[in-house]
């Protein structure tokens, strides 16, 4: 331990302890802007700064350790008039677009303008005129209201080892673009929204399509149905006040209702759903050896534009289950259609996601369209729901619970860990455990794959076979554990998994591009707390338990990998360029360089 | 048959723009012309460090030092001084009021200079290894290989009391130190060539005229610290220093001096060199790591320290040329004798490249501790055209003016801070009364905005915004409030920048609006720019009393906007003047007024 002391009270903590961390420890809190917990310090704003007790420099707080006995000085007349200097600077070249920004009212600049009291700006403004970027589906770009805080650069080359983002240019004409000055769609970019959930201000953000849910619901003939994702349930009371966590899913399915939405499903009755299929193909490599092993799920859509980008041999490997997403929209607009009776053309499916990628995977292939029509006709993200409910004026927190409708609406506590890391792999194990062994886990609780650690590995006995299985989340960390396939592989060792979960983003969808702002790990903790929560009080904790799901494939599917299975919830996967260039002209130039 | 004569010919890139080539190939030509070629050697030198009277060519053993030469000079160099022996008084350097120099030191210059660093360059052919090792190369590696052990050798170091002389002056041997005592299976030592200031070229010509010291030093470090490969990070501007440097190593490996077992000795070490792409920022140490891995060059902020967390995150040891070149001569010459030259906290000597309004512009050489006053009259010849001193900046872009009043300090790391000033890594430029204190300070902010990374706030936006002001207020559109707007944001670039570079930058505008406050409010209030450079704010008139009407001015005006008939007054059109000057110089009959 290090004795340190903050404003001369003294204080202990571990060796290698930031200053900021510290001050916090105490109570202190130091303003910051560039840093963020998830991220390694960029040090890059300038306003944490603070005195070290007689040194005539100010450091960083963010980024540097603490040395024993030395007295931290965090506010003073001085700082404060730097830091309020900074904050000035920065916005002398920042839109002053407040009023009309994505980031009104959760935008860590202008909190910092009006902490600081910043009533003019002094300085002359330069505020650049660049063209915003909206190739993407998923999120728009910005740049002029970059503030170059260095976050989302860092988030998709070393959080996501995407690399679709880049600053190009120096100095004052630094500026955030993706690589190779593409548009956004043509670049690697996997659509995961890391880059806008951890954005301070409006630079980057989805793209917000509550106008169309609205206007479908506003035309009579149109029959809405919506479903909400597992980790929407935990995320959406933040913006009520709620605390994250908050398992609030009757209050949205009655919320959804008041604005009007014909009828609501749940996309972890799909989850489950995906159990029986995906856990069927497990069974089918492992038991009846056909197909490539390790098997790797498949229902994140970052994941998959990653794997399809980057490691294009891996495709043999992946289940070719859709995502519980996609699963429901083509379930609605047929078995759903069919049983009530609904011309599929007249309805207008929609998903609530903590996704941005989602936005882009119901169009990424001809399978999106099982159904005969698009089979999901929207995305919206848990902050756009969030924001239409508001504008609706709906009393969230004391909405009486309602429960989803039928006949895919019900769900079992397997379906709704769907949404943290380890929760598709702890639901398959549950039920693949019973597809093989014909009983019941005893524990349904699958330790080794829960928790915030980057890979996790573990071992499960399916009565005298051991499965091991692993799980990443966090794409930079997926790549050891696919090199590590690919190299046994190449060498015929003995495959060191059966079963490999990914999720793109770090702690699961519940940290999802698209749900509540300010997320970081203790954010992630509480959201996962609460859906496992949810999943110990269901009264069905395995996904093949659910007399729902039961029901779908005796009267219409008829068992998981059926034909009609295959059509409708499977799809395929093909190898895609991570750079989409207009003619070879920039791949060429790359080869040669990489030749040389 | 042995030579009698050698003939070196300054091959610095200095010299070599003022055709230093032609000369050495014509000077090769006429020995053969008049067939003195078995007597004679004629040797492509490093720089001399006398640029301004540039190119140089001198005779051994004679040690007659032309200066000035041209290709035309070579035949009668040849007939006159190598075959009858005389010298050539018309190439020979004259000082005003002096009788002509005969050899370097006869030339003031050279008087008060202290070779240590460049003691090889003008000297050896830096593209031979045999002329390094015959001036005792390459035993300072022998020893430590054989006689030392690595806490000797860095003993040794902290016995001299070596600074860096990359600008901070951290002691050396505290960084090998570091970066010994950090177990790791990987080490890196790494030299900082990417020499950027404006106007510096002390590291270029130490590398292109001594290559083999730093390749030795950076050997004996790595013998120090457990290292086994050396990287030189160069700018790719200097093509003459790399392709010596690689000439350099070329040899060095023949020779066994690099590579696996060194000297058959158990120790391998190896280096390699990697091009910078001429960003300034980069010659900061964590920005350059960054740009050897192939990222952006940007700066990481410090703590870790590279010495004990640097490239790929492995113990990383930086210095500067000029430090590596010191390293040689103090493990053979001991660091009780280094620490004997200088001052007692800043031992040895410092190069510096002395440009500006100087009469003797060049690379020179002092012990630490010389007065500015030495440097700028005695070696530097005093101020261009008799005009009277301004100032001095040190530092480069990152420097503080140092004014009159403190011409008599020493110059050393410690009198230097004491001052608010920095000792930089030797960029010197002297500034007399023809120079805009505002317009000085815009150029060097201009340099800043081009050079900032774009990483910190402070840095990227303050830049710009000063050099906005001070643009303005170079137009005569400055307003009072502009003086403490940028006091303002200098003191949050002073304190809140990232990087060594960030921190530094709003130096020469804080210097400046401290010691020449006056000359700002005369642009603003005003509108007066006294040493006309200014050109917004300048206006030349013709005094009509005084006007011969001798045409000169109208002929050199090169937008002519002077009109009037011989011998009748002439008028000047200010709608048409683009403030050149050239009138104002060109009159003989002080009849044109600047206003």
């Amino acid at each position: 331990m290090i004795d340190i002391k903050i404003n001369g009270k003294p204080v202990s903590v571990p060796e290698g302890t930031k200053i900021l961390k510290a001050a916090r420890m105490i109570g202190v809190s130091i303003p910051s802007l560039c840093y963020h917990k998830d991220l390694k310090p960029w040090a890059a704003c300038g306003i944490c700064v603070v005195k070290v007790e007689g040194s005539p420099r100010l450091v960083r707080a963010c980024a540097t350790d603490v040395t024993q006995g030395q007295n931290y000085i965090t506010h003073d007349e001085e700082i404060h008039r730097i830091r309020k200097t900074v904050v000035e600077l920065t916005l002398s070249n920042h839109p002053q677009e407040c009023l009309t920004c994505g980031r009104n009212q959760f935008c860590e600049l202008q909190k910092l303008a009006a902490e600081f009291a910043v009533r003019e700006i002094p300085f002359e403004r330069n505020v650049r005129p660049l063209p915003v970027d909206a190739s993407s589906p998923s999120v728009i770009l910005d740049p002029a209201k970059c503030i170059q805080c260095g976050r989302c650069v860092q988030v998709c080359q070393q959080l996501q080892d995407v690399w679709a983002l880049e600053y190009l240019h120096r100095g004052e004409g630094t500026r955030l673009a993706p690589v190779g000055e593409l548009p956004l769609n043509e670049s690697p970019c996997i659509k995961c929204g890391q880059c806008a959930a951890h954005c301070p201000v409006g630079a980057i953000y989805e793209k917000d399509e509550t106008l169309t849910l609205l206007k479908a619901i506003n035309d009579p003939e149109t029959h809405v149905v919506v479903q909400i994702a597992p980790a929407v349930r935990v995320a959406v009371g933040e913006a009520f006040g709620l605390p994250p966590g908050t398992v609030t899913t009757g209050k949205i399915y009655a919320a959804l209702r008041q604005l009007g939405v014909d009828t609501v499903f749940d996309t972890n009755f799909a989850a489950d759903l995906t159990i029986m299929e995906e856990g069927s193909e497990l069974v089918k490599r492992l038991v009846e050896k056909e197909g490539d092993l390790p098997q790797l799920t498949s229902c994140c859509p970052a994941w998959t534009d990653y794997m399809e980008k980057y490691y294009p041999d891996m495709i043999p490997h992946f289940s070719s289950a859709k995502s519980p997403m996609m699963m429901q929209g083509a379930l609605t607009k047929t078995y759903f259609a069919e049983v009530r009776n609904i011309d599929p053309a007249k309805i207008y499916s929609v998903a609530i996601m903590p996704c941005t990628a989602k936005k882009y995977e119901i169009m990424r292939d001809e399978n999106m369209y099982s159904s005969g029509y698009a089979d999901m006709d929207l995305v919206l993200t848990t902050r756009e729901i969030s924001r239409l409910f508001k504008t609706a004026g709906i009393d969230f927190v004391n909405l009486e619970e309602q429960e989803a409708d039928s006949p895919i609406g019900f769900y079992s506590g397997a379906g709704t860990i769907f949404g943290v890391t380890g929760g598709v792999m702890e639901a398959a194990v549950r039920s693949a455990y019973y597809l093989v062994t014909h009983q019941e886990l005893k524990d349904v609780t699958i330790k080794p794959v829960r928790g915030m650690e980057g890979i996790k590995v573990g071992e499960v006995d399916f009565k005298g076979t051991p499965v091991k299985v692993a799980v990443a989340h966090g794409l930079a960390n997926v790549k050891s554990v696919l090199d590590e396939i690919r190299a046994a592989k190449e060498k015929g060792l003995e495959l060191p998994y059966h079963f490999v979960e990914v999720m793109a983003c770090r702690g699961g969808c519940i940290a999802g591009g698209g749900q509540p702002y300010g997320t970081e790990d203790g954010t992630r903790e509480k959201r996962i707390n609460g859906l496992y929560r949810d999943d110990e009080k269901s009264l069905y904790r395995c996904s093949h338990q659910n007399p729902d799901i039961m029901e779908v494939y005796e009267k219409y599917l008829g068992k998981p990998l059926s034909e009609k299975a295959h059509h409708l919830l499977h799809t395929h996967y093909t190898p895609r360029p991570a750079y989409k260039f207009k003619d070879d002209s920039g791949v060429k130039l790359w080869q040669e360089a990489a030749g040389k | 048959m042995s030579v009698k004569n050698f003939i070196l010919v300054c091959g610095g890139t200095a010299c070599e723009s003022s055709k230093a080539n032609e000369i050495y190939d014509a000077i090769v030509k006429e020995t053969k012309a008049q067939n003195v070629m078995d007597d004679v050697q004629v040797v492509k030198t490093g720089c001399f460090g006398f640029c301004e009277k540039g190119p140089i060519v001198k005779i051994l053993p004679e040690d007659a030092f032309y200066v000035n030469v041209k290709a035309g000079d070579a035949r009668e160099i040849i007939a006159e001084t190598i075959v009858k022996g005389r010298v050539i008084p018309r190439l020979l350097y004259a000082e005003e009021g002096l009788p002509k120099a005969f050899e370097m030191e006869d030339i003031q210059f050279y008087q008060k200079q202290v070779r240590v660093v460049l003691r090889n360059c003008g000297f050896i052919d830096p593209e031979k290894i045999d002329e390094y090792i015959a001036r005792d190369g390459y035993k300072a590696l022998e020893k430590v290989l054989f006689e030392m052990t690595p806490d000797q050798v860095i003993q040794e170091m902290k016995d001299s009391g070596l600074r860096g002389r990359g600008g901070a002056g951290f002691p050396t041997w505290a960084k090998w130190n570091f970066s010994k005592q950090v177990q790791s299976d990987q080490k890196y030592i790494v030299c900082n060539a990417d020499e950027g200031d404006p106007g510096a070229y002390m590291d270029r010509s130490t590398l292109e005229g001594d290559p083999h010291s730093v390749l030795e030093a950076m050997t004996i470090a790595g013998y120090a610290v457990g290292a086994n490969t050396g990287i030189i990070y160069i700018r790719a501007e200097y093509p003459l220093a790399i392709q010596r440097l690689q000439i350099a190593m070329d040899q060095a490996r023949d020779y066994g001096l690099l590579g696996e077992n060194i000297l058959g000795s158990d120790f391998s070490f190896d280096i390699e060199i990697r091009l910078g792409a001429g960003a300034f920022v980069c010659g900061e140490e964590t920005a350059l790591l960054c740009s050897i891995e192939g990222q952006r060059g940007m700066p990481t902020p410090k703590p870790p320290f590279p010495a004990i967390q640097g490239l790929w995150d492995k113990p990383t040891v930086i210095n500067n040329v000029e430090t590596w070149a010191n390293v040689p001569v103090i493990i053979l010459k001991g660091g009780k004798w280094f620490s004997s030259i200088g001052t007692e906290r800043s031992s040895g000597t410092k190069v510096f490249a002395l440009t500006g309004q100087i009469n003797n512009s060049g690379l020179v050489e002092v012990p630490m501790g010389t007065t500015l006053r030495e440097i700028v009259f005695d070696i530097g010849g005093g101020i261009r055209n008799g005009k009277a001193f301004k100032a001095v900046q040190t530092g480069g872009p990152s420097g503080w003016v140092i004014t009159s009043e403190f011409l008599d300090i020493p110059i050393d790391f410690d009198s230097l801070t004491s001052i608010g000033s920095m000792m930089g890594s030797g960029g010197m430029i002297v500034m007399s009364e023809t120079d805009c204190i505002v317009d000085v300070t815009k150029f060097y902010m201009d340099f800043c905005v081009e050079e900032s990374c774009g990483k910190c706030a402070p840095c990227r936006i303050g830049t710009k915004k000063l050099y906005n002001i001070l643009n303005r207020i170079s137009k005569g559109q400055g307003v009072m409030e502009d003086i403490a707007k940028m006091e303002q944001i200098g003191e949050a670039m002073k304190k809140a920048a990232l990087c060594g570079l960030g921190q530094t930058a709003a130096n020469p505008v804080l210097s400046t609006l401290r010691y020449f406050r006056n000359e700002y409010l005369e642009h603003i209030a005003e509108g007066k720019c006294r040493a006309g450079k200014c050109k917004e704010l300048v206006r030349y008139v013709i005094n009509p009393d005084k006007c011969i009407g001798c045409t000169a001015c109208a002929r050199k005006c090169p937008v002519n906007c002077i009109a009037g008939e011989r011998k009748v007054a002439h008028t000047i059109n200010n709608n048409l003047c683009i403030k050149c000057g050239a009138c104002f110089t060109g009159c003989k009959f002080g009849a044109i007024t600047r206003l």
